[in-house]
């Protein structure tokens, strides 16, 4: 009974949802989206005039953060049925940030439908995975952003310590992280006292460490016995507060940021337990004895982060 | 113990060799593969991080008095990330393309372990001016292994020291790539590892000797 009711619900956000991500802001309008490097495809209802749609005046491209800067289209091709308009620009676009068309005083059938400012953005839920994917391997943090090291060193010794370290991370970073962006969104910025987000973020994170450690002490000993000891080392690591940092330079949305966290949490776990694996091989390994410990595990660190290389410039959607 | 000027001096060199951040305790390496790919930039968050223990460290010891023990780490933390305020603000203000290469490692000294380390482990115990003679000591020796990261990644990838010209030519390139950190820190811990291991040898060669 309870349960049928949380997928209702769910099943009630997911459709608010999609409604909100192919929601375009014009009646005339149905669909804009992003196609290949350089190409804007935009969809009417109604099959519009061809002399409009090749009249260069009447459609302007520019992106959302700077409006002043007009992009160049390179031709314009209007389908069949008249209700599909292709734009090739003359350099490709960057489909990370909103832009905008300007649709100047449609004309369909001889009639005009009005001027129609519309927003092309990447598809929400590919946003969302290439978000996750980014934070897991693209941007991983231990392997290209260098963050969290002292942890990552630390806790590699064994593939059992390794794995729990990770497992408890991944959930601590989601709660401190979904916290602290209300905190940012709803207190930090209608204040105006976005410079305060150091000491908030830190302080917020320690408090969801003592939370996490007082409510796993109650409710799961068991866990708590195999987990506890990690929670302390949490405070330590960059990553736990780089994480609401970047998630507030880069303004992003709760959905979003529960993606970069997440992403973080397991791309932390996968580089740990990568680690781990080798290091145990290494203790039986005959290493020159000045290479022990420390500096042959820095060593291993850089080849898997050269071969982390070879994701950059990778990108989904 | 203090008060003569011997003790002044081992508690400064001890930041720099004995109990050196990076080669020695390897906390915070955060920065130190980061963003080592010039000497600049090791200077710099050299400066940052002296700064701001320096100031944590004159704070705690004012106050150490009126710190509960049992809340004493939140306390310090609290302390260091008010300083790391500060010192993001002021770098913002006068030195903003110093500020941009340095990105968000200036914000994350708060969770640099060695800063609080040493808030715990000297300046709660001590009075005000050997606590300021062990902070310099801890700041100097985290800015020292800085820059001579820094500053071997800028000569073998650039050629380069400061932005001056030095070798006029670019031995590997390979160590400006970002991943190159890792290396050129494991090289040189291992080299730290070989002259102590080769010292104390000669050293019980020669007690055995005598």
């Amino acid at each position: 009974m309870k349960f049928s009711r949380i997928m209702r619900l769910m099943i009630c956000a997911i459709i608010v949802l999609a409604c909100a991500a192919c929601n375009t802001e014009h009646r005339f309008v149905k669909k804009t989206e992003f196609k290949g490097t350089n190409t804007i495809v935009i969809c009417f209802a109604g099959p519009v005039d061809k002399d409009w749609a090749t009249n260069p005046a009447s459609i302007q491209i520019n992106e959302e953060q700077d409006p002043d800067i007009l992009l160049k289209i390179e031709s314009i091709e209007l389908s069949e049925d008249g209700k599909t308009l292709t734009i090739n620009m003359k350099d490709s676009v960057n489909k990370t940030s909103v832009h905008q068309v300007a649709l100047n005083d449609i004309m369909a059938d001889g009639k005009s439908q009005g001027s129609a400012v519309v927003s092309v953005k990447k598809l929400y839920w590919g946003n969302l995975l290439s978000i996750l994917i980014g934070a897991i391997f693209v941007q991983n943090y231990v392997f290209v952003k260098y963050l969290g090291l002292c942890v990552y060193l630390g806790v590699t010794q064994k593939k059992s310590t390794a794995v729990g370290m990770g497992f408890t991370f991944t959930i601590v970073i989601l709660f401190s992280t979904s916290i602290s962006w209300f905190l940012y969104q709803y207190i930090l910025k209608p204040f105006q006292i976005e410079f305060l987000q150091i000491i908030v973020f830190i302080g917020l994170v320690s408090l969801t460490v003592q939370a996490v450690d007082t409510i796993l002490r109650k409710v799961n000993p068991i866990l708590f016995k195999e987990f506890g000891v990690y929670l302390v080392l949490i405070i330590s690591s960059c990553l736990i507060l780089a994480v609401p940092l970047i998630m507030a330079a880069q303004d992003y949305d709760f959905f979003e940021s529960l993606m970069l966290s997440g992403g973080a949490g397991l791309g932390f776990f996968i580089a740990l337990f990568l680690m781990a694996c080798v290091r145990e091989r290494i203790d039986l390994a005959p290493i020159p004895e000045s290479y022990k410990g420390m500096p042959i595990a820095f060593i291993v660190s850089g080849l898997f982060a050269l071969s982390f290389m070879g994701f950059s410039g990778m990108s989904l959607f | 113990m203090l008060e003569d000027k011997k003790s002044y001096s081992n508690i400064f060199l001890n930041g720099i060799f004995n109990d050196n951040p990076i080669f020695r305790l390897a906390l915070s390496m955060c920065p130190a593969v980061g963003i080592s790919t010039n000497m600049m930039n090791g200077l710099l968050m050299g400066i940052a991080v002296l700064f701001v223990q320096f100031c944590s460290s004159l704070t705690i010891s004012l106050i150490k008095d009126f710190i509960h023990p049992r809340i004493r780490i939140p306390t310090y933390t609290l302390t260091i990330a008010t300083w790391v305020t500060v010192t993001d603000l002021v770098l913002a203000a006068f030195f903003p393309v110093a500020y941009k290469s340095l990105g968000i490692f200036v914000r994350l000294i708060v969770v640099f372990c060695f800063i609080t380390m040493r808030l715990d482990v000297f300046a709660r115990k001590n009075p005000v001016f050997p606590s300021l003679v062990d902070a310099v000591g801890m700041g100097m020796g985290f800015m020292l292994g800085m820059i001579a990261i820094g500053g071997v990644r800028e000569l073998m990838g650039m050629g380069t020291l400061l932005g001056y010209d030095v070798l006029g030519f670019r031995p590997l390139l390979f160590f400006v790539l970002p991943a190159s950190g890792f290396f050129v820190v494991g090289f040189m811990m291992a080299i730290f590892n070989y002259t102590e291991i080769v010292f104390n040898r000669r050293k019980r060669a020669r007690r055995t000797a005598s």
